[in-house]
């Protein structure tokens, strides 16, 4: 089923068109690789998905209701977001930031469901934070501050994932742990995400499909295995880029 | 949350029973039984807890305002007065000093400068570009001194007489204060609205891009929280003057303490408030009795050291 689908999408940044006419479908299930050289627009195409910046042209719509008549919970319960910058430090420990994710979940005005006591443990405990929950999240390092912020969407659980470079910060065995479980939850709740990222050894190892931007208004659209080849990279990325395939897997190196 | 419901209590007891005529607890609580009403009882009655009570509504109305003033520009040193709420009460207050109007105009006159005040500072703010906390902070800040120069001309215009009131009025002081029954409800409908809200607020305060994408409207909460603030304070400034400290302290004291989640910290802040404004109330009238001093100035000396200190341990925490 389709989740998300834009129509003639057009993104501007200061006057300049990075994006034009995108016509994208995600569908329930699958996992979106965005991907392009710095200020090809893929912050700004995820800030739109998600409501943050209106569109210079084009619709979205999201399993057939329109983005601009969504706002607020009904929202929020659709389209999540990890930002760039990942969570503001606040003096707030780490199981209370994570259940602010689950605002527009809540019941009652007072009280915590057991519900979203259940989803943000089963959140922390996917990124190994549990142990942390009681910590102020000021204490945290870079990596355990993303994973908090990686809980806190989780416990949203929105229809669609939009991630910023989710991988900064993260230690090598998190980058892909942390991903597969994101991934896998992601699956089974027959949801979407969508994640830029400049690791594009990574992104092949978690997504199915690749919206490659290449800066120009121009973008392809496609299953990995077709999007990500040398050529199309090489012209993305302006920088000759080699495939090496081992068994299953195939990966990326930039060439100097 | 028992504990400060015990304070505020407390602290009205104490402030029934201090002062020059005596009175012992005893007295006090049988008072409601008592056949007839002593002239101390009296002198209770008619004028302690009119004024205990107004001490409590205005320190619990400033409080609240404090709490959303710093979540809103998300700055540790807003204070319900920052963006000139308090200069346009003030300046709408002397109007209506200077045009001898009644006092219920001069709530009215209070408020409405309160409200033009806040309007002001939010188009000015607006104007043409995205809001920002900064532009909003620098608004407020210019334009709450445009009111003080208002304030000026007023003072100097205006002959001797005029002038007592209006000073009465600018300094913050409680010994002439009633609080009317429309302040009280007031207080309770900002508590009400505050905990119905506190959840959106605890969202709120991790950055407006991260709340709107976690589901709150932030736009519409924003001028939520503007007329709110600006209408507790205004409540406030109309009856007791510009009491300083209460708003800024409070909010702070009940963070350092632990409460950092709304659905506690705004309850907590009308009642430590509260009981805050009765003690330093009671003691602005018995410290030097039987002079009696301003309630900003006593709430101003304890304050300021107090302010020193969470400076200290925010750049200790922050370091």
């Amino acid at each position: 089923m389709t989740l998300l689908r834009t129509c003639n999408l057009d993104i501007l940044v200061t006057q300049r068109k990075l994006i034009h006419q995108l016509e994208l479908e995600i569908d329930s299930g699958t996992s979106w690789a965005l991907l392009g050289r710095n200020g090809t627009g893929k912050t700004s195409l995820l800030h739109t998905l998600a409501k943050l910046k209106p569109a210079a042209a084009g619709e979205i719509f999201l399993k057939g209701d329109s983005l601009a008549e969504l706002s607020g919970k009904s929202l929020a319960r659709r389209i999540g977001l990890l930002f760039q910058q990942g969570l503001p430090v606040m003096p707030k420990t780490v199981s209370e930031a994570a259940m602010l994710g689950r605002y527009s979940h809540h019941q009652s005005l007072w009280r915590d469901d057991p519900e979203d006591i259940t989803v943000v443990e089963d959140a922390l405990r996917d990124f190994d934070l549990t142990h942390l929950s009681a910590r102020s999240i000021q204490t945290l390092s870079g990596g355990e501050a993303q994973r908090l912020a990686l809980a806190q969407l989780v416990a949203q659980a929105p229809s669609l994932y939009l991630l910023d470079e989710p991988s900064n910060h993260l230690d090598l065995a998190h980058q892909l742990r942390g991903l597969r479980r994101l991934k896998s939850k992601v699956t089974s709740q027959r949801a979407a995400l969508m994640m830029a990222s400049h690791d594009i050894n990574l992104v092949s190892q978690i997504c199915d499909h690749v919206l490659l931007l290449m800066g120009d208004g121009t973008y392809l659209a496609g299953p990995v295995d077709k999007i990500l080849q040398e050529d199309n990279l090489s012209e993305a990325f302006e920088c000759r880029i080699r495939r090496v395939e081992s068994g299953e897997e195939a990966f990326f190196f930039p060439l100097a | 949350m028992l504990l400060l419901t015990l304070l505020a209590v407390a602290s009205v007891l104490f402030s029934l029973l201090s002062g020059s005529v005596t009175l012992s607890l005893h007295d006090l609580l049988n008072a409601p039984f008592a056949s007839e009403e002593s002239l101390q009882l009296q002198i209770v009655r008619e004028i302690r807890l009119p004024r205990t009570m107004a001490a409590f509504l205005v320190g619990g109305l400033l409080s609240l305002s404090g709490v959303i003033m710093q979540i809103l520009l998300r700055n540790a040193l807003a204070d319900p007065f920052i963006l000139g709420v308090s200069g346009g009460a003030a300046v709408g207050a002397l109007t209506a000093i200077f045009l001898s109007s009644s006092v219920f105009w001069l709530y009215q006159s209070a408020f409405g400068g309160a409200l033009l005040s806040i309007l002001l500072v939010f188009a000015l703010a607006n104007a043409g570009k995205r809001w920002s906390v900064t532009r909003l902070l620098l608004t407020g800040v210019v334009v709450s001194s445009g009111w003080g120069a208002l304030i000026n001309l007023l003072l100097t215009t205006s002959s001797g007489n005029t002038v007592q009131s209006m000073l009465f009025w600018l300094m913050g002081d409680l010994s002439h204060s009633q609080a009317s029954w429309h302040s009280w409800a007031l207080l309770l409908a900002g508590l009400g609205g505050g905990l119905a809200l506190s959840r959106a607020l605890n969202v709120l305060v991790q950055g407006d891009q991260n709340a709107q994408t976690l589901g709150v409207k932030v736009e519409a909460l924003r001028i939520t929280l503007y007329l709110a603030a600006s209408i507790l304070t205004a409540s406030a400034v109309v009856i007791a003057g510009s009491v300083g400290f209460v708003g800024l302290i409070v909010p702070h004291a009940i963070r350092m303490l632990g409460g950092r989640d709304h659905r506690y910290l705004i309850p907590s802040a009308v009642l430590l408030g509260g009981s805050f404004l009765v003690f330093a109330d009671s003691l602005a009238r018995t410290l030097l009795a039987p002079q009696q001093l301003p309630v900003g100035v006593v709430t101003a000396l304890i304050g300021v050291p107090s302010f020193i200190l969470i400076l200290r341990n925010s750049a200790a925490q922050s370091s």
